[in-house]
């Protein structure tokens, strides 16, 4: 583990770093390497998405690099801070926290949080530290239920008693301790709404298990939840998500990696992943044909762009679900399984699927 | 043109003001003529009316200047009177009218000679004048007054006169010797109705632009406010004076070519060749009956319409050299540009003249200039100034083959927005001019040129060429104020990253500051030239798009 003072004293020697080059008369740069497709390898053997060694060169002294040169020198000064007072921001934090107007100009130094996230991703690859470790949180976006018990900040959490809303994963997983896990598998699932009904129909009870959720996007604590449990409780993880090409997408992410987070890869893939559904196959066999809705456009790129990707290129289950989607031309949601029976995801569904080990790799 | 032989008749012209006013002289008053025609005239309306008498006396006082190789001085004077009524007088330097010729001169519609030679000049029918006094008889009832002296030693001679409208005769109401200060020169004084308006198609406007088209004139005006503004010549140097010459071949249409060959006195079609046309010579006549098939021998009036199509055919075959121009006389690269600079503040001038080129056998010059910058808005249309021969055209900017030309370029090359099919948009200043021997105008008002396909390309290759020198100004123009931003941009930021600098670093923030602030001093050409930054954002953007291609639900951005 990081502490504080290490991740504080990280930082400061890139700034040392920087200013040695100044008063060298040299112009500062920060060597950051380049996060797109372009520069993400595919690990075979780890099956993971990774970053290759591509380096984008940033001087300040070069117009089109000079704002994003100032932007991460201000998040990192901003992180710097909050490692000396032991604090946490989130992310919306830090982006008005350096959010202003340079003086003389009309130019604010960022204008929307998609600059000031990005300035924080440059400095984790820069400094090599995760943002939880800059101190720098996203939301919590997640509930979970089930039967474990947890440690978190002292105060022993029981995920079977939290009510109807379930215990909301925080966005730093790091120094949770499970206590005692009954569970067998984690049902981690796209959509807050079917996470309710699993909820309320006890599904979790009645299954023993883990039911997770996010609100659309799948957060780092939440990955790194799954991971911990997949590795330190040898829980298998099911997704269940839409069955449209970003549903596919969300298990990708959850399985391979992102190509945003290639950098942190190690401490993010889940290789025990699996897919539950909806696949082409429920489609048919649940007799969800009338309520597929039709394809759009984007839908049939994005699409296109999955079939291409190296970590599905290879799988001839994978090819042929995205082949069947093609010629449907059509997707569907999970809770179109709704139209066969308010709780049939949990009563037929979930347990057939389960029982059948029905799902994909 | 054919006519040149036979001065007097006016059949041979198409003109019809011409032919009509000669057929009908004996049925009808001057008066009806002058109310039937008065749109023609440029006497449409009480604004229209007050330039048109100006106009017409400031082209006779310059014509008259530059045959008598005198640096034209004129004077302008518009008086209130009331009512609608003013006071218009005119004076100028020029060699002065002799005694006899006064009364017809302004009181006899069509008198002149221009009408006749193949000779660039601004009147052209005869008829300005002497209408300008005719309207002022119809609307105040009063006498036009004229001075004239030509000599030193001589009397100037004073009139009062007014046009008979029923024989279109002068009729001399007094006349008399007086004393003139000046040494030679005409004056006329006109009471008119009229209506003084400033704005683009006033006498104000229509001065400061004759005086761009004119930069070896003077002119002094004092408008109807009392204002008076002096148009200083720019140079000393009279304009080359234009000689009548022949038609050329290319282009003369069949028409003129049938009446040319039924009045010629030449007794063969070789020497018709010859002696009616300019730049043909004994060899060219025979290309051109070879070409068309034609023996050299024949007599003139024994061609049959099918021999004279042949004859044109053979004409457009044979190679001719370009016409004379000695009979067109442009302003020239050097003096519109200087005309332009003394009448228009901006901060970058340019000017082209192109070479002589033929329309219907009649030559002419595109001349263009540009004025750009200063205090000119920048979010108007160009402002258009169009002149044939040295005369601006202030009415029909729309109908005029200027017009057309520079909406029909593409401007964006040199620096300016334009809309399809439309104006350019910028801080402009359009100078477009044409000098010829006969501008065809698409009216009698003389106010926009014809679409001429010669004239159209002509203009166009002006204004690309001078566009060409606008677009690298503006072009450089716009990179020094592009390095000069970047400069700035890293001015602005150096103090923002030297203090985040100190942050991380806890070196002094003065000192890193002072140290960038150096390196952008010395790098300021490392920046400029730095192509690669370039090279670099592009790739950025590229994976930027890639990454929004990508970014589905898969991050956690909170």
């Amino acid at each position: 583990m990081t502490t504080d003072k290490q991740a504080k004293e990280k930082i400061e020697d890139l700034g040392k770093e920087l200013v040695k080059e100044v008063l060298a008369n040299k112009p500062p740069i920060l060597n950051v390497p380049v996060r797109a497709l372009s520069n993400i390898v595919f690990n075979k053997q780890k099956e993971a998405l990774e970053l290759g060694n591509k380096i984008s060169e940033r001087n300040f002294f070069n117009v089109a690099h000079a704002k994003k040169f100032l932007q991460t020198l201000e998040v990192a000064a901003k992180s710097k801070d909050l490692l000396a007072l032991g604090k946490h921001a989130s992310l919306r934090d830090v982006f008005y926290m350096i959010k202003r107007t340079i003086p003389n100009t009309k130019t604010n130094i960022v204008d929307e949080q998609s600059e000031s996230d990005n300035a924080i991703e440059d400095l984790e690859l820069l400094t090599n530290l995760s943002r939880e470790q800059l101190n720098i949180n996203a939301n919590k976006m997640g509930s979970v239920a089930g039967q474990v018990v947890i440690e978190d900040k002292g105060d022993e959490i029981d995920w079977s008693k939290m009510g109807s809303g379930g215990w909301s994963i925080p966005s730093n997983v790091e120094e949770i301790k499970f206590k005692k896990v009954k569970a067998k598998y984690v049902i981690y699932m796209e959509k807050a709404a079917v996470w309710e009904r699993l909820h309320e129909d006890k599904f979790w009870e009645k299954q023993n298990c883990i039911i997770m959720s996010s609100q659309g996007q799948t957060t780092r604590g939440i990955r790194r939840l799954l991971q911990r449990l997949s590795q330190e409780h040898n829980l298998p993880i099911y997704v269940l998500a839409d069955f449209d090409p970003w549903g596919f997408y969300i298990y990708s992410v959850l399985k391979f990696g992102s190509i945003n987070l290639a950098h942190m890869s190690g401490s993010m893939t889940l290789s025990t992943a699996r897919f539950l559904g909806i696949t082409a196959d429920d489609i048919e066999k649940y007799g969800l044909k009338k309520q597929l809705i039709a394809f759009k456009d984007v839908d049939m790129t994005r699409l296109k762009q999955l079939q291409n990707y190296e970590w599905f290129k290879h799988s001839k289950d994978w090819q042929r679900q995205f082949k069947m989607m093609q010629t449907m031309n059509a997707k569907a949601e999970i809770q179109a399984l709704s139209s066969r029976g308010i709780s049939f995801i949990t009563e037929k569904y979930l347990p057939e699927k389960i029982k059948n080990e029905d799902f994909l790799m | 043109m054919a006519g040149t032989k036979k001065k007097g008749t006016t059949d041979t012209m198409n003109k019809p003001i011409a032919e009509e006013l000669s057929k009908n002289q004996r049925d009808i008053s001057v008066a009806e003529f002058f109310e039937r025609n008065r749109h023609l005239l440029g006497f449409d309306n009480k604004r229209k009316a007050l330039l048109t008498v100006v106009k017409e006396a400031v082209d006779n006082s310059l014509d008259a200047c530059e045959e008598a190789k005198q640096l034209p001085e004129i004077i302008i004077q518009i008086v209130e009177m009331g009512n609608d009524r003013y006071r218009v007088i005119i004076e100028d330097n020029g060699p002065g009218i002799v005694k006899k010729q006064i009364p017809n001169i302004f009181a006899k519609l069509l008198y002149g000679s221009k009408f006749h030679t193949m000779k660039q000049a601004r009147g052209q029918q005869g008829i300005g004048i002497s209408a300008a006094v005719l309207y002022a008889q119809l609307t105040t009832g009063r006498p036009a007054k004229i001075w004239s002296k030509i000599g030193a030693n001589q009397p100037a001679h004073y009139y009062e006169l007014h046009i008979d409208t029923q024989t279109n005769n002068p009729e001399i109401m007094r006349e008399e010797e007086v004393t003139w200060k000046k040494t030679t020169g005409v004056k006329i004084e006109l009471d008119i109705d009229a209506t003084y308006q400033k704005g683009d198609q006033s006498v104000d406007s229509y001065l400061k632009q004759t005086a761009i088209a004119n930069p070896h004139a003077t002119f002094i005006y004092t408008n109807p406010k009392a204002e008076q503004f002096v148009f200083a010549r720019a140079t000393d140097k009279l304009p080359k004076e234009p000689t009548a010459i022949k038609p050329h071949p290319y282009g003369v249409e069949l028409g003129i070519m049938l009446k040319m060959l039924k009045n010629t006195e030449c007794r063969t079609l070789q020497s018709f060749l010859t002696q009616e046309f300019s730049r043909v010579g004994p060899q060219t006549a025979k290309d051109i009956c070879e070409g068309a098939g034609l023996v050299p021998s024949m007599k003139p009036d024994e061609l049959q319409l099918p021999h004279v199509e042949k004859l044109i055919e053979g004409i457009k075959k044979t190679k001719i050299v370009a016409p004379s121009t000695d009979c067109i006389s442009p302003i020239g690269e050097e003096l519109l540009e200087k005309g332009m600079r003394k009448e228009i503040s901006a901060e970058f001038y340019t000017a082209v003249s192109r070479s002589p080129e033929v329309y219907k056998g009649i030559p002419f010059v595109v001349e263009v200039a540009m004025a750009y910058g200063g205090e000119q808005p920048g979010d108007q249309p160009v402002h258009i100034l169009r002149f044939a021969n040295r005369v601006p055209l202030l009415y029909q900017q729309g109908a005029c083959a200027s017009t057309k030309a520079i909406v029909q370029t593409n401007w964006r090359p040199y620096g300016l927005s334009q809309s399809q099919g439309a104006l350019p948009v910028g801080p402009l200043t359009v100078i477009i001019s044409l000098v010829s021997v006969w501008p065809p105008f698409t009216s009698e008002a003389k106010e926009a040129v014809a679409h001429y396909p010669e004239i159209l390309k002509e203009t166009k290759l002006a204004l690309q060429e001078a566009g060409r020198r606008l677009g690298s100004y503006v072009n450089k123009k716009r990179r020094i104020a592009d390095q000069q931003e970047r400069i700035s941009i890293f001015e602005n930021y150096i103090p923002e990253v030297a203090n985040a600098l100190s942050d991380l670093s806890g070196v002094n923030k003065e000192k890193i500051e002072e140290s960038m602030k150096k390196m952008l001093e010395k790098n300021k050409e490392y920046i400029q030239a730095h192509k690669e930054a370039h090279k670099v954002e592009k790739v950025e953007k590229k994976s930027k798009e890639e990454q929004v291609a990508l970014t589905g639900f898969e991050d956690d951005n909170g």
